[in-house]
């Protein structure tokens, strides 16, 4: 079956979900397209999820994106469209299109919903007895032409199909939150994955624009490979300053020296916030369990998780805290695991002190934020980089043992068959992570 | 009426911030002053000039687009918000999409010469941001003829218009060389802006703008052969002047050392419904300004400094030509030879134009004059050229449209 066949029917399980959500937009847009140029066709695109509440959200937030991506891609949509008269202004066009995005979605709360799906887009949580129990519901009900596109970020696909018994009617299909912004999906195909959805995945990934990276079948992949061991090495590097550092403090070094020296996006415990601490804790179970000879794991998390703060986000995409406070999305405190409460930054100069002992950095003022646009930004970053390599500053060391480790966390990825070759490495950080640089670089040599 | 019946003055202009994207204190999702704040803003910075608001005998205010951008009509009934001693005063209000603010100037000198009036308040303003780029193209797309070219038009329908001009230019007089000065161009404004507090671009901190205007064209989210550089803002704001007469400048005692005199203007309209006749002229700007020479019994060589409606970088361009300054086909050498900036042959858009200042459309054209008449007055602060004795007038161009209804001025030192 053609794509744009399949295209008529599609399923994604976990819709109102973060990850789901997006997968849900990212899909109606293509479909809605496809609709408008066979208006006499059906395209019916199945938002399944167990909460009926969620779904109302899933509602609101396809409406709202709908009309941006709308007001994004006008240019298009007025050649789409130039055969309605009726259709004049940016105005008709957007409002339109808005409309017509939304009739291709069918909301439901029971698998059954999905039946007649040609795909199925799962993104449910990261467990793999709740994939398997939904993927062979799923199986028994639908077609056994269907094909089911995983967006596991660490379980083995080989694992999945053998469990569920799909015969190679599954993919890995990652995509990296959020998908409808994010320009990175990672594919991992098992050795059983038919070729004709191996093909098929390349066709999705063009429509929806997303950049494939492959990465082979093993738990982690390459992202979340790369991901959590960088975790490691900061809570390694927490505990070692907890010599002469409170944890508080140390935490916070951490954070910064991770973004502010490394240039990146996010510190690193912001992201841990970010993607959830309970999700990385998962995903590091699921590591251990896979990957022979390898444990993954940290204490500080298992205790955050203990204590139930775990970060992700609220329904309307606000930051929840976690191992930081948020203010306006913004960290603006550190959790003190022992006492339960949060020390904030202002809190009588404690930051500035620390910041003080880690010292200047290499460059004032370049950002990555202001770096991400610039059209010089490589000669930069090794201008950079070669101050932050004669400087001998704690902070400068911290920063030198990160991307020492960064990068051989990312050479290990090659070495151990989870990525095909360094650039794989580097595009994952870059497309995936936002990082301005890969972590298999040259710049501290 | 080939020549001014009598003396008309120019003089206390004010400009109120231009206020959108580029200024550090703009933020999308904050609240912004409407309407009634830029008109009294400016309004007051002109009434705090001459002492005494009585003296003001009429006003007119230009706006182009109140009415979708704002919900809001009426608003010759809102320059009273400036001053109570407005009330029941006579005030009109003029459109004529980009060039309102050259109508504005030019009913002003209107009641001025006759003769119910010695001291008109002339006020321009546009509030934008009220909607988004996407919708504001819409509204701006007012400007060209609604019934037969919006549905097959762009969605940025004058920006596509202008990139339309720039590729028969490109075309015909190839486009290396064009491209560069259009770059220049943008380069030169954004220099002269940053020179200017109240201009929008007055904090861009772009390193090489020449390459930033060097950008290749994303005919997908926007257009062929013109980039995002190459266009003026979405602005809010408002500029405010006096117009008067001999007698005018007497009652305020304001000095001629502190006003410009008016030498000559034209205005010329062409038919909406038609397109423009060759896409690499600006046959309308030429028409009005051979009638403001011909008034003003001057030509392009006495021309010392000038104000151009550069909406888009091409159009300054093209009305370097149409204006007479260079020969047809040559306007990129004449801003690659540096002949437009500050300190070249030909100031031009000193205070940033309205690439670098901003565009507050229904506003522009008072703009030009406020900054023009602080020109030939020697208060135009960072951005103050050095005028030659030889060449001692001040020209503009207000625009309206593509090329359809545009406002010609000439003005020079009144003592």
């Amino acid at each position: 079956m053609k794509l744009d066949e399949r295209l008529k029917n599609v399923g994604v399980i976990g819709a109102a979900g973060k990850m789901g959500s997006g997968i849900v937009l990212l899909l109606a847009q293509e479909m809605a397209q496809l609709k408008i140029l066979n208006p006499d066709e059906g395209y019916y695109l199945y938002a399944v999820d167990v909460s009926e509440k969620a779904l109302d959200g899933l509602m609101d937030y396809l409406k709202v994106q709908a009309t941006k991506a709308a007001e994004k891609n006008c240019v298009v949509l007025r050649e789409l469209y130039k055969e309605r008269a009726d259709l004049i202004e940016n105005w008709d066009i957007i409002a339109q299109f808005t409309q017509d995005m939304l009739s291709v979605v069918r909301f439901g709360t029971d698998l059954s919903a999905a039946k007649n799906a040609h795909m199925i887009f799962e993104a449910v949580v990261e467990d793999l007895n709740v994939k398997d129990k939904i993927l062979s519901r799923l199986n028994r009900i639908c077609s056994p032409e269907t094909f089911y596109f995983t967006n596991t970020s660490s379980i083995p696909i080989h694992v999945i199909d053998e469990k569920v018994g799909l015969g190679g009617r599954i993919i890995g299909f990652h995509f990296y939150n959020p998908p409808a912004v994010q320009k990175l999906a990672e594919l991992i195909s098992a050795k059983n994955t038919k070729e004709e959805l191996v093909a098929l995945s390349h066709e999705i990934a063009e429509r929806l624009r997303k950049k494939i990276i492959h990465s082979n079948d093993v738990a982690g992949f390459i992202g979340n490979g790369h991901f959590m061991r960088d975790i490691l090495h900061a809570m390694d590097e927490v505990k070692k300053l907890s010599n002469t550092f409170s944890r508080i403090d140390a935490i916070y070094a951490m954070n910064r020296i991770s973004q502010d020296f490394l240039i990146r996006p996010m510190g690193i415990f912001q992201l841990i916030d970010y993607v959830g601490v309970d999700v990385c804790q998962l995903i590091m179970k699921v590591m251990t369990r896979y990957i022979p000879g390898v444990t993954l794991e940290c204490e500080l998390i298992n205790r955050m998780v203990e204590k139930k703060v775990m970060g992700g986000q609220y329904a309307d995409g606000n930051q929840k805290d976690g191992f930081l406070k948020y203010e306006k999305n913004r960290p603006s405190g550190v959790y003190n695991i022992d006492k339960g409460d949060y020390v904030p930054f202002d809190f009588q100069g404690w930051t500035k002190k620390v910041d003080d002992r880690l010292g200047t950095l290499p460059e004032a003022g370049l950002s990555w934020r202001k770096l991400l646009t610039d059209p010089n930004k490589e000669e930069k970053l090794k201008v950079y980089f070669s101050n932050l390599k004669k400087m001998n500053t704690l902070g400068a060391q911290l920063a030198k043992g990160y991307l020492k480790r960064s990068k051989e966390i990312g050479k290990n990825l090659v070495e151990d068959g989870v990525a095909q070759n360094a650039e794989d490495v580097n595009s994952v950080l870059i497309n995936g992570f936002y990082h301005l640089y890969g972590p298999i670089n040259d710049y501290i040599n | 009426m080939k020549k001014l019946r009598k003396p008309v003055y120019f003089t206390s202009g004010y400009n109120t911030v231009s206020f959108g994207s580029g200024r550090k204190e703009f933020h999308p999702k904050k609240s912004r002053p409407g309407l009634e704040h830029y008109i009294t803003e400016a309004g007051k910075g002109v009434l705090a000039q001459i002492g005494d608001p009585n003296l003001v005998d009429e006003g007119v205010i230009s706006n182009f687009m109140a009415a979708r951008f704002n919900k809001q009509g009426n608003l010759a009934s809102l320059m009273v918000h400036i001053h109570p001693s407005f009330e029941y005063k006579p005030m009109v209000r003029v459109e004529g999409a980009c060039g309102s603010g050259g109508l504005c100037l030019t009913t002003a000198i209107k009641t001025v010469l006759s003769e119910t009036a010695d001291v008109v308040l002339g006020v321009g303003v546009e509030v934008q941001n009220s909607v988004k780029a996407i919708y504001g193209a819409d509204i701006l797309a007012g400007a060209g003829y609604f019934t037969e070219e919006r549905k097959s038009g762009h969605a940025y329908f004058f920006p596509a218009k202008f990139s339309e001009r720039t590729g028969a230019y490109f075309a015909k007089f190839g486009e290396e060389k064009t491209r560069k000065a259009m770059a220049t161009w943008y380069e030169i404004a954004i220099l002269n802006a940053r020179k200017n507090p109240k201009a929008q671009e007055y904090h861009n901190t772009i390193e090489d703008l020449f390459a930033a205007g060097m950008t290749r064209p994303n005919p997908k989210i926007f257009c062929n052969d013109i980039n995002v550089f190459d266009c003026s803002k979405v602005s809010d704001g408002a500029s405010a002047l006096l117009v008067a007469s001999e007698e005018g400048l007497t009652k305020m005692g304001i000095p001629k050392s502190k006003a410009a005199e008016l030498v000559g203007f034209g205005i010329a309209v062409a038919d909406l419904t038609q397109p423009p006749p060759d896409l690499t002229k600006m046959t309308t700007v030429g028409n009005a300004v051979s009638k403001a020479y011909e008034m003003a019994g001057i030509g392009p060589k006495d021309i010392g400094i000038l104000e151009v409606h550069d909406c888009f970088t091409i159009g300054g361009i093209l009305e370097l030509e149409a204006a007479g300054f260079v020969k047809y086909g040559k306007g990129p050498d004449f801003v690659l030879d540096g002949k437009t900036r500050p300190n070249g042959e030909l100031p031009t858009n000193a205070t940033g134009g309205l690439i670098g200042f901003g565009h507050y459309t229904g506003g522009t054209g008072v703009r030009q004059a406020v900054d023009l008449v602080h020109q030939l007055t020697g208060q135009a602060g960072d951005c103050q050229v050095n005028l030659s004795s030889q060449r001692p007038y001040g020209l503009m161009i207000s625009m309206g449209g593509n090329d359809k209804t545009v406002v010609s001025c000439i003005f020079k030192t009144a003592a």
